[in-house]
Protein backbone atom coordinates (compact mmCIF):
# COMPACT_ATOMS: atom_id res chain seq x y z
CA UNK A 1 0.00 0.00 0.00
CA UNK A 2 1.58 3.26 -0.89
CA UNK A 3 0.68 5.37 2.56
CA UNK A 4 0.60 9.21 1.70
CA UNK A 5 2.07 9.78 5.43
CA UNK A 6 4.05 8.03 7.63
CA UNK A 7 5.67 8.61 10.92
CA UNK A 8 8.76 11.17 11.46
CA UNK A 9 10.67 12.06 14.14
CA UNK A 10 9.49 15.48 15.62
CA UNK A 11 13.47 16.70 16.30
CA UNK A 12 16.00 14.70 13.89
CA UNK A 13 13.20 14.42 11.24
CA UNK A 14 13.86 10.75 10.46
CA UNK A 15 10.90 8.73 9.37
CA UNK A 16 9.66 5.39 10.41
CA UNK A 17 7.19 3.98 8.09
CA UNK A 18 4.04 3.12 9.76
CA UNK A 19 3.80 0.88 12.92
CA UNK A 20 2.94 0.87 16.53
CA UNK A 21 5.86 2.83 17.75
CA UNK A 22 5.76 6.66 19.44
CA UNK A 23 9.09 7.44 19.78
CA UNK A 24 12.55 8.17 17.81
CA UNK A 25 14.39 5.10 18.55
CA UNK A 26 17.55 7.33 17.13
CA UNK A 27 17.05 10.56 19.37
CA UNK A 28 14.42 9.56 21.70
CA UNK A 29 11.80 11.83 20.93
CA UNK A 30 8.29 11.60 19.85
CA UNK A 31 7.22 10.73 16.52
CA UNK A 32 4.07 12.29 14.35
CA UNK A 33 2.52 11.56 11.42
CA UNK A 34 3.48 13.57 8.32
CA UNK A 35 1.82 13.63 5.48
CA UNK A 36 2.67 13.78 1.74
CA UNK A 37 0.79 17.26 1.01
CA UNK A 38 1.82 17.55 -2.69
CA UNK A 39 0.16 14.81 -3.22
CA UNK A 40 -2.56 15.48 -0.86
CA UNK A 41 -2.88 19.12 -3.17
CA UNK A 42 -3.47 17.50 -6.24
CA UNK A 43 -6.06 14.63 -4.98
CA UNK A 44 -8.47 16.60 -2.70
CA UNK A 45 -10.54 19.75 -3.00
CA UNK A 46 -12.59 21.44 -0.19
CA UNK A 47 -15.54 21.10 -2.88
CA UNK A 48 -15.21 17.16 -2.23
CA UNK A 49 -16.99 17.55 1.22
CA UNK A 50 -20.07 19.11 0.32
CA UNK A 51 -21.43 15.96 -0.37
CA UNK A 52 -20.15 14.34 3.01
CA UNK A 53 -21.95 13.73 6.48
CA UNK A 54 -20.59 16.37 9.18
CA UNK A 55 -18.82 14.27 11.13
CA UNK A 56 -14.66 13.84 11.53
CA UNK A 57 -14.50 11.72 8.74
CA UNK A 58 -15.24 13.97 6.29
CA UNK A 59 -11.50 15.02 6.58
CA UNK A 60 -10.56 11.46 5.75
CA UNK A 61 -7.49 12.59 3.21
CA UNK A 62 -6.11 14.64 6.52
CA UNK A 63 -6.16 11.61 8.95
CA UNK A 64 -3.82 8.49 8.87
CA UNK A 65 -6.14 5.86 7.52
CA UNK A 66 -6.23 3.18 4.54
CA UNK A 67 -7.33 3.34 1.60
CA UNK A 68 -10.05 0.79 1.78
CA UNK A 69 -11.21 2.67 4.97
CA UNK A 70 -15.03 2.44 5.56
CA UNK A 71 -16.27 5.06 8.76
CA UNK A 72 -17.52 2.78 11.25
CA UNK A 73 -19.69 5.08 12.90
CA UNK A 74 -20.12 9.08 13.08
CA UNK A 75 -17.78 10.64 15.77
CA UNK A 76 -17.10 14.30 16.04
CA UNK A 77 -19.30 16.97 13.96
CA UNK A 78 -19.78 18.79 17.09
CA UNK A 79 -21.77 22.63 17.29
CA UNK A 80 -19.61 25.60 16.88
CA UNK A 81 -21.49 28.26 19.03
CA UNK A 82 -21.32 31.85 18.20
CA UNK A 83 -21.75 33.02 22.09
CA UNK A 84 -24.89 34.69 22.91
CA UNK A 85 -24.48 36.04 26.47
CA UNK A 86 -21.45 35.27 27.75
CA UNK A 87 -19.21 37.02 25.14
CA UNK A 88 -21.68 40.33 26.12
CA UNK A 89 -21.06 39.71 29.49
CA UNK A 90 -17.30 40.24 29.24
CA UNK A 91 -17.55 42.65 26.70
CA UNK A 92 -16.51 40.72 23.76
CA UNK A 93 -17.69 40.65 20.21
CA UNK A 94 -16.84 37.64 18.52
CA UNK A 95 -16.25 34.33 20.99
CA UNK A 96 -17.05 30.99 20.02
CA UNK A 97 -17.41 27.78 21.98
CA UNK A 98 -16.77 24.74 19.91
CA UNK A 99 -18.38 22.19 21.58
CA UNK A 100 -17.43 18.42 22.26
CA UNK A 101 -19.20 18.16 25.17
CA UNK A 102 -21.77 16.60 22.92
CA UNK A 103 -19.41 14.34 20.64
CA UNK A 104 -20.50 11.08 20.29
CA UNK A 105 -20.30 8.16 21.37
CA UNK A 106 -18.86 8.85 25.01
CA UNK A 107 -19.28 13.11 24.93
CA UNK A 108 -15.38 14.30 24.86
CA UNK A 109 -12.98 15.26 22.54
CA UNK A 110 -11.30 11.88 23.00
CA UNK A 111 -13.81 10.06 20.87
CA UNK A 112 -12.10 11.73 18.30
CA UNK A 113 -8.37 10.33 18.80
CA UNK A 114 -9.47 6.87 19.50
CA UNK A 115 -11.54 6.72 16.66
CA UNK A 116 -8.40 7.28 14.28
CA UNK A 117 -6.17 5.20 16.82
CA UNK A 118 -8.74 2.00 16.49
CA UNK A 119 -7.96 2.43 12.77
CA UNK A 120 -4.77 1.74 13.46
CA UNK A 121 -4.96 -0.71 15.98
CA UNK A 122 -6.81 -2.35 13.64
CA UNK A 123 -4.11 -2.28 10.62
CA UNK A 124 -1.49 -3.47 13.40
CA UNK A 125 -3.87 -6.27 14.23
CA UNK A 126 -4.13 -5.90 18.23
CA UNK A 127 -7.12 -7.13 19.61
CA UNK A 128 -6.56 -6.07 22.74
CA UNK A 129 -6.93 -2.23 22.62
CA UNK A 130 -6.33 0.40 25.91
CA UNK A 131 -5.13 3.40 27.48
CA UNK A 132 -3.56 5.41 30.21
CA UNK A 133 -6.89 7.59 31.25
CA UNK A 134 -7.93 10.18 33.20
CA UNK A 135 -11.10 9.21 32.69
CA UNK A 136 -12.67 10.99 29.24
CA UNK A 137 -9.99 8.70 27.26
CA UNK A 138 -11.07 5.57 29.01
CA UNK A 139 -14.79 6.07 28.33
CA UNK A 140 -14.28 6.54 24.67
CA UNK A 141 -11.56 3.90 24.57
CA UNK A 142 -14.56 1.40 25.53
CA UNK A 143 -17.16 2.53 23.89
CA UNK A 144 -15.60 2.55 20.94
CA UNK A 145 -14.02 -0.68 21.54
CA UNK A 146 -17.32 -2.58 21.61
CA UNK A 147 -18.47 -1.09 18.35
CA UNK A 148 -15.89 -2.63 17.04
CA UNK A 149 -15.05 -5.84 18.47
CA UNK A 150 -11.91 -5.20 20.41
CA UNK A 151 -11.06 -5.99 23.90
CA UNK A 152 -11.05 -3.13 26.09
CA UNK A 153 -8.47 -2.73 29.15
CA UNK A 154 -7.78 0.72 30.37
CA UNK A 155 -5.60 1.86 33.74
CA UNK A 156 -6.60 4.82 35.66
CA UNK A 157 -5.93 6.45 38.87
CA UNK A 158 -7.68 4.99 41.44
CA UNK A 159 -9.60 7.68 42.84
CA UNK A 160 -10.78 8.88 39.36
CA UNK A 161 -14.34 10.69 39.77
CA UNK A 162 -17.23 7.80 39.92
CA UNK A 163 -19.39 8.74 37.10
CA UNK A 164 -15.54 8.30 34.70
CA UNK A 165 -15.14 5.04 35.84
CA UNK A 166 -18.82 4.01 35.42
CA UNK A 167 -18.93 5.83 32.53
CA UNK A 168 -16.28 3.01 31.31
CA UNK A 169 -17.41 0.36 32.92
CA UNK A 170 -21.17 -0.10 31.53
CA UNK A 171 -19.07 -0.82 28.42
CA UNK A 172 -17.86 -3.72 29.77
CA UNK A 173 -14.03 -2.65 30.00
CA UNK A 174 -11.58 -4.10 32.20
CA UNK A 175 -10.27 -1.80 33.91
CA UNK A 176 -7.15 -1.70 36.08
CA UNK A 177 -7.25 1.25 39.02
CA UNK A 178 -3.60 1.98 40.25
CA UNK A 179 -2.58 3.70 43.07
CA UNK A 180 -0.88 6.46 41.96
CA UNK A 181 -1.73 9.51 40.26
CA UNK A 182 -1.98 10.05 36.41
CA UNK A 183 1.99 10.04 36.17
CA UNK A 184 2.02 7.03 37.89
CA UNK A 185 -0.63 5.43 35.58
CA UNK A 186 1.19 7.09 32.25
CA UNK A 187 4.50 5.69 33.29
CA UNK A 188 3.20 2.32 34.13
CA UNK A 189 1.62 2.46 30.94
CA UNK A 190 4.75 3.05 28.86
CA UNK A 191 6.20 -0.06 30.28
CA UNK A 192 2.95 -2.25 29.31
CA UNK A 193 3.33 -1.32 25.92
CA UNK A 194 7.10 -2.16 26.31
CA UNK A 195 6.15 -5.53 27.55
CA UNK A 196 2.65 -6.83 25.84
CA UNK A 197 1.67 -6.97 22.60
CA UNK A 198 -1.62 -4.56 22.96
CA UNK A 199 -2.40 -1.39 21.08
CA UNK A 200 -2.43 1.22 23.54
CA UNK A 201 -3.97 4.08 21.87
CA UNK A 202 -1.74 6.85 23.71
CA UNK A 203 1.05 5.18 23.72
CA UNK A 204 2.49 2.97 20.68
CA UNK A 205 -0.45 4.39 18.97
CA UNK A 206 -0.05 8.26 19.55
CA UNK A 207 1.36 9.54 16.48
CA UNK A 208 -2.33 8.04 15.22
CA UNK A 209 -4.19 8.87 17.93
CA UNK A 210 -3.30 12.31 18.19
CA UNK A 211 -4.22 13.10 14.51
CA UNK A 212 -7.64 12.87 15.42
CA UNK A 213 -7.31 15.80 17.55
CA UNK A 214 -6.92 18.12 14.14
CA UNK A 215 -10.14 17.21 13.02
CA UNK A 216 -11.82 19.53 16.32
CA UNK A 217 -9.17 22.20 14.51
CA UNK A 218 -10.51 21.70 10.90
CA UNK A 219 -14.27 21.74 12.04
CA UNK A 220 -13.84 25.15 13.95
CA UNK A 221 -12.40 26.68 10.57
CA UNK A 222 -15.16 25.13 7.98
CA UNK A 223 -18.07 26.31 10.87
CA UNK A 224 -16.23 29.68 10.23
CA UNK A 225 -17.03 29.55 6.92
CA UNK A 226 -13.49 28.01 6.25
CA UNK A 227 -11.55 31.05 8.17
CA UNK A 228 -9.24 30.81 10.50
CA UNK A 229 -10.33 32.44 14.29
CA UNK A 230 -7.55 35.02 15.72
CA UNK A 231 -7.46 33.38 18.89
CA UNK A 232 -7.59 30.10 20.21
CA UNK A 233 -8.31 29.08 24.01
CA UNK A 234 -7.35 24.99 24.26
CA UNK A 235 -7.42 23.50 27.68
CA UNK A 236 -3.81 21.22 28.12
CA UNK A 237 -3.13 18.31 29.94
CA UNK A 238 -0.54 16.28 27.83
CA UNK A 239 -0.42 19.31 25.67
CA UNK A 240 -1.55 17.51 22.92
CA UNK A 241 -4.97 19.15 21.85
CA UNK A 242 -3.16 22.65 21.27
CA UNK A 243 -0.49 21.81 18.88
CA UNK A 244 -2.75 19.21 16.52
CA UNK A 245 -5.22 22.55 15.97
CA UNK A 246 -2.60 24.04 15.17
CA UNK A 247 -1.61 21.37 12.92
CA UNK A 248 -4.78 21.03 11.45
CA UNK A 249 -5.04 24.81 10.41
CA UNK A 250 -1.08 24.61 8.70
CA UNK A 251 -2.81 22.21 6.80
CA UNK A 252 -6.14 23.83 5.67
CA UNK A 253 -3.34 26.80 4.73
CA UNK A 254 -0.86 24.55 3.03
CA UNK A 255 -3.42 22.91 0.97
CA UNK A 256 -5.43 26.26 0.16
CA UNK A 257 -8.73 25.81 1.69
CA UNK A 258 -8.22 28.80 4.36
CA UNK A 259 -6.45 31.90 4.21
CA UNK A 260 -3.10 32.44 5.97
CA UNK A 261 -3.26 34.32 9.22
CA UNK A 262 -1.59 34.52 12.15
CA UNK A 263 -3.83 32.10 15.07
CA UNK A 264 -2.95 33.04 18.62
CA UNK A 265 -3.01 29.80 20.72
CA UNK A 266 -3.88 30.19 24.31
CA UNK A 267 -3.55 27.74 26.94
CA UNK A 268 -5.50 27.14 29.88
CA UNK A 269 -4.92 24.74 33.02
CA UNK A 270 -5.99 23.91 36.75
CA UNK A 271 -4.11 25.81 38.73
CA UNK A 272 -3.53 22.58 40.65
CA UNK A 273 -1.98 21.60 37.93
CA UNK A 274 -0.29 23.86 35.75
CA UNK A 275 3.01 22.79 34.55
CA UNK A 276 2.61 24.33 30.96
CA UNK A 277 0.96 27.50 31.98
CA UNK A 278 3.59 28.15 34.67
CA UNK A 279 6.48 27.39 32.30
CA UNK A 280 4.65 30.12 29.99
CA UNK A 281 4.10 32.53 32.96
CA UNK A 282 7.88 32.70 34.02
CA UNK A 283 9.93 32.09 30.82
CA UNK A 284 10.92 28.71 31.70
CA UNK A 285 12.91 26.49 29.00
CA UNK A 286 11.78 23.31 30.25
CA UNK A 287 8.52 22.60 32.15
CA UNK A 288 9.20 21.59 35.94
CA UNK A 289 6.48 18.83 36.62
CA UNK A 290 4.16 18.79 39.47
CA UNK A 291 2.01 16.53 41.73
CA UNK A 292 -1.45 17.47 40.66
CA UNK A 293 -3.99 18.64 42.92
CA UNK A 294 -7.29 19.98 41.30
CA UNK A 295 -11.06 18.91 41.03
CA UNK A 296 -10.02 19.29 37.01
CA UNK A 297 -9.21 15.66 37.13
CA UNK A 298 -9.18 15.35 33.28
CA UNK A 299 -6.74 18.03 33.27
CA UNK A 300 -4.49 16.81 36.22
CA UNK A 301 -1.35 15.66 34.27
CA UNK A 302 1.79 16.98 36.16
CA UNK A 303 4.53 15.83 33.49
CA UNK A 304 2.98 16.72 30.01
CA UNK A 305 4.70 14.48 27.08
CA UNK A 306 3.58 17.09 24.28
CA UNK A 307 4.53 20.31 27.30
CA UNK A 308 7.69 21.38 25.36
CA UNK A 309 5.89 21.34 22.39
CA UNK A 310 2.62 23.55 23.42
CA UNK A 311 5.38 26.14 25.56
CA UNK A 312 6.79 26.64 21.87
CA UNK A 313 3.87 26.90 19.91
CA UNK A 314 2.18 29.34 22.60
CA UNK A 315 5.52 31.69 23.07
CA UNK A 316 5.83 31.65 18.69
CA UNK A 317 2.28 32.30 18.19
CA UNK A 318 2.24 35.18 20.26
CA UNK A 319 -0.38 33.80 22.68
CA UNK A 320 -0.28 33.09 26.46
CA UNK A 321 -0.85 30.86 29.34
CA UNK A 322 -3.33 30.98 32.17
CA UNK A 323 -4.80 28.87 35.14
CA UNK A 324 -8.05 29.15 37.26
CA UNK A 325 -8.23 27.85 40.93
CA UNK A 326 -10.74 24.84 42.05
CA UNK A 327 -13.34 27.41 43.07
CA UNK A 328 -12.86 29.82 39.52
CA UNK A 329 -13.30 26.37 37.50
CA UNK A 330 -16.86 25.86 39.22
CA UNK A 331 -17.99 28.99 38.91
CA UNK A 332 -16.69 29.47 34.76
CA UNK A 333 -18.64 25.83 34.61
CA UNK A 334 -21.89 27.46 36.30
CA UNK A 335 -21.34 31.21 34.09
CA UNK A 336 -21.08 28.54 30.79
CA UNK A 337 -24.54 26.95 31.70
CA UNK A 338 -26.29 29.50 33.22
CA UNK A 339 -25.47 31.99 29.81
CA UNK A 340 -24.79 29.87 27.19
CA UNK A 341 -26.96 26.69 28.08
CA UNK A 342 -23.58 24.30 27.46
CA UNK A 343 -22.87 22.11 30.45
CA UNK A 344 -19.30 21.25 30.88
CA UNK A 345 -16.98 19.48 32.62
CA UNK A 346 -14.16 20.54 34.95
CA UNK A 347 -11.81 20.70 32.26
CA UNK A 348 -14.26 23.18 30.06
CA UNK A 349 -14.26 25.13 33.63
CA UNK A 350 -10.85 25.82 32.78
CA UNK A 351 -11.22 27.03 29.52
CA UNK A 352 -13.84 29.31 30.21
CA UNK A 353 -12.27 30.72 33.27
CA UNK A 354 -9.25 30.92 31.54
CA UNK A 355 -11.04 32.94 28.44
CA UNK A 356 -12.55 35.28 30.83
CA UNK A 357 -9.27 36.26 32.68
CA UNK A 358 -7.29 36.83 29.55
CA UNK A 359 -10.02 38.77 28.07
CA UNK A 360 -9.75 40.75 31.36
CA UNK A 361 -5.79 41.02 31.01
CA UNK A 362 -6.26 42.70 27.63
CA UNK A 363 -4.54 39.81 26.40
CA UNK A 364 -7.55 38.66 23.81
CA UNK A 365 -8.87 41.62 22.14
CA UNK A 366 -13.07 41.94 22.78
CA UNK A 367 -13.15 42.66 18.42
CA UNK A 368 -11.41 39.25 17.49
CA UNK A 369 -13.00 36.07 16.72
CA UNK A 370 -11.62 34.01 19.37
CA UNK A 371 -12.76 29.69 19.92
CA UNK A 372 -12.75 28.48 23.11
CA UNK A 373 -12.70 24.56 23.28
CA UNK A 374 -15.15 23.12 25.30
CA UNK A 375 -13.67 19.28 25.56
CA UNK A 376 -16.05 17.23 28.24
CA UNK A 377 -19.58 16.66 29.38
CA UNK A 378 -20.43 17.93 32.80
CA UNK A 379 -22.37 14.92 33.53
CA UNK A 380 -18.91 13.32 34.09
CA UNK A 381 -18.15 15.70 36.97
CA UNK A 382 -21.44 16.23 39.18
CA UNK A 383 -19.19 15.88 42.03
CA UNK A 384 -16.98 18.99 41.31
CA UNK A 385 -20.69 21.59 41.43
CA UNK A 386 -23.27 19.07 43.59
CA UNK A 387 -22.46 21.37 46.51
CA UNK A 388 -23.56 23.94 44.81
CA UNK A 389 -26.73 22.64 44.18
CA UNK A 390 -28.47 21.70 47.69
CA UNK A 391 -31.79 20.08 47.37
CA UNK A 392 -34.64 22.52 47.94
CA UNK A 393 -37.25 21.39 50.69
CA UNK A 394 -40.12 19.30 49.10
CA UNK A 395 -43.61 20.68 49.66
CA UNK A 396 -47.16 18.86 49.40
CA UNK A 397 -48.91 18.43 46.31
CA UNK A 398 -51.47 21.11 47.10
CA UNK A 399 -52.03 24.38 44.98
CA UNK A 400 -52.54 26.00 48.41
CA UNK A 401 -48.84 24.45 49.81
CA UNK A 402 -47.30 25.68 46.02
CA UNK A 403 -49.05 29.40 46.93
CA UNK A 404 -47.50 29.35 50.95
CA UNK A 405 -43.82 28.34 48.84
CA UNK A 406 -44.12 31.07 46.17
CA UNK A 407 -45.24 33.48 48.82
CA UNK A 408 -42.00 32.45 50.56
CA UNK A 409 -40.10 32.74 47.97
CA UNK A 410 -41.32 36.12 46.80
CA UNK A 411 -40.89 37.14 50.13
CA UNK A 412 -36.96 36.00 50.71
CA UNK A 413 -35.47 38.64 48.72
CA UNK A 414 -37.18 41.49 50.95
CA UNK A 415 -36.30 39.80 53.62
CA UNK A 416 -32.78 40.04 52.48
CA UNK A 417 -33.14 43.46 51.53
CA UNK B 1 26.54 0.90 46.38
CA UNK B 2 25.20 -1.26 44.24
CA UNK B 3 22.03 -0.15 42.20
CA UNK B 4 19.92 -1.92 39.15
CA UNK B 5 19.21 0.04 35.93
CA UNK B 6 16.25 -0.78 34.26
CA UNK B 7 16.33 -0.54 30.62
CA UNK B 8 13.64 0.23 28.34
CA UNK B 9 13.50 -2.23 24.82
CA UNK B 10 14.58 0.74 23.00
CA UNK B 11 17.59 1.08 24.51
CA UNK B 12 18.57 -2.95 24.83
CA UNK B 13 20.43 -2.98 21.06
CA UNK B 14 23.04 -0.29 22.80
CA UNK B 15 23.36 -3.08 25.89
CA UNK B 16 23.88 -6.06 23.96
CA UNK B 17 20.00 -6.99 24.71
CA UNK B 18 20.20 -6.57 28.66
CA UNK B 19 17.12 -5.36 30.10
CA UNK B 20 18.46 -4.81 33.63
CA UNK B 21 22.20 -3.12 34.25
CA UNK B 22 23.50 -3.40 37.95
CA UNK B 23 26.28 -0.81 38.69
CA UNK B 24 27.72 0.75 41.67
CA UNK B 25 27.03 4.43 42.34
CA UNK B 26 26.38 7.35 44.90
CA UNK B 27 24.12 9.46 42.80
CA UNK B 28 21.60 9.18 39.91
CA UNK B 29 23.93 10.82 38.25
CA UNK B 30 26.92 8.31 38.56
CA UNK B 31 24.81 5.69 37.97
CA UNK B 32 23.97 7.16 34.31
CA UNK B 33 27.68 8.05 34.12
CA UNK B 34 28.32 4.14 34.59
CA UNK B 35 25.99 2.86 31.95
CA UNK B 36 27.32 4.91 29.55
CA UNK B 37 30.45 4.96 30.28
CA UNK B 38 30.17 0.76 29.47
CA UNK B 39 27.99 1.74 26.41
CA UNK B 40 29.33 4.46 25.24
CA UNK B 41 26.69 4.44 22.27
CA UNK B 42 23.89 5.08 24.72
CA UNK B 43 25.40 8.45 26.02
CA UNK B 44 23.72 10.51 23.02
CA UNK B 45 20.66 8.79 23.50
CA UNK B 46 20.55 9.49 27.34
CA UNK B 47 22.17 13.28 27.37
CA UNK B 48 21.58 16.40 24.99
CA UNK B 49 24.63 17.91 23.28
CA UNK B 50 24.80 20.57 26.24
CA UNK B 51 24.95 17.57 28.79
CA UNK B 52 21.42 17.57 30.27
CA UNK B 53 19.22 14.76 30.48
CA UNK B 54 17.22 14.71 27.01
CA UNK B 55 13.98 16.38 27.64
CA UNK B 56 11.89 13.26 26.37
CA UNK B 57 13.64 10.66 28.49
CA UNK B 58 12.12 10.37 32.12
CA UNK B 59 14.34 9.26 35.09
CA UNK B 60 12.99 7.43 37.74
CA UNK B 61 14.44 6.44 41.33
CA UNK B 62 12.01 3.56 42.20
CA UNK B 63 8.44 4.85 42.03
CA UNK B 64 9.66 8.85 41.84
CA UNK B 65 10.62 10.99 38.98
CA UNK B 66 13.71 12.46 39.94
CA UNK B 67 12.65 15.87 38.91
CA UNK B 68 11.36 15.69 42.30
CA UNK B 69 14.19 14.56 43.80
CA UNK B 70 15.97 17.18 43.60
CA UNK B 71 17.17 16.05 39.93
CA UNK B 72 20.16 13.44 39.38
CA UNK B 73 22.28 14.57 42.16
CA UNK B 74 19.97 12.68 44.35
CA UNK B 75 21.80 9.92 46.34
CA UNK B 76 21.21 6.58 45.94
CA UNK B 77 21.03 3.86 48.92
CA UNK B 78 22.13 -0.40 47.77
CA UNK B 79 19.22 -1.89 45.87
CA UNK B 80 17.68 1.26 44.63
CA UNK B 81 16.29 1.09 40.94
CA UNK B 82 16.72 3.69 38.38
CA UNK B 83 14.00 3.93 35.81
CA UNK B 84 14.77 4.72 32.14
CA UNK B 85 10.96 5.40 30.44
CA UNK B 86 10.74 7.30 27.39
CA UNK B 87 8.06 10.35 27.72
CA UNK B 88 5.52 9.42 25.58
CA UNK B 89 2.08 8.93 26.54
CA UNK B 90 -0.52 11.34 27.98
CA UNK B 91 -3.90 12.87 27.89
Amino acid sequence: MSDLYELQCKECAKTWGNSPRSFCEECFSPLEVSFDYASLKKTVRREDLASRAFNMWRYSEFLPLPETFQPPSAVGGTPLVASRKLGAHWGAKNVFFKNDAVCFPSLSFKDRVVATALVAARRFGFQTVGCSSTGNLANAVAAQAVQQGFDACVFIPADLEPAKVLNTAVYGARIVRINGNYDHVNRLCAQIADRFQWGLVNVNLRPYYSEGSKTHGFEIAEQLGWRLPDNVVVPMAGGSLIGKIAKAFRELVTLGWVEAKPVRFFGAQATGCSPISSAVKRGLARFEPQKPDTIARSLAIGNPADGPYAIKLIRESGGWAEDVSDPEIVAAIKLLAETEGIFTETAGGVTVGVTQKLIGQGRISPNETTVACITGNGLKTTDAIAAEYPAAEAIAPRLDAFEAYLDAQLAAPAARA
Amino acid sequence: MPVTIEIPTAFRRFTDGAPKVDCSATTVAEALDALTTRFPELSRHVRDDSGQIRQFLNVYLNEEDIRFLGGESCSLKEGDRVLLVPSIAGG
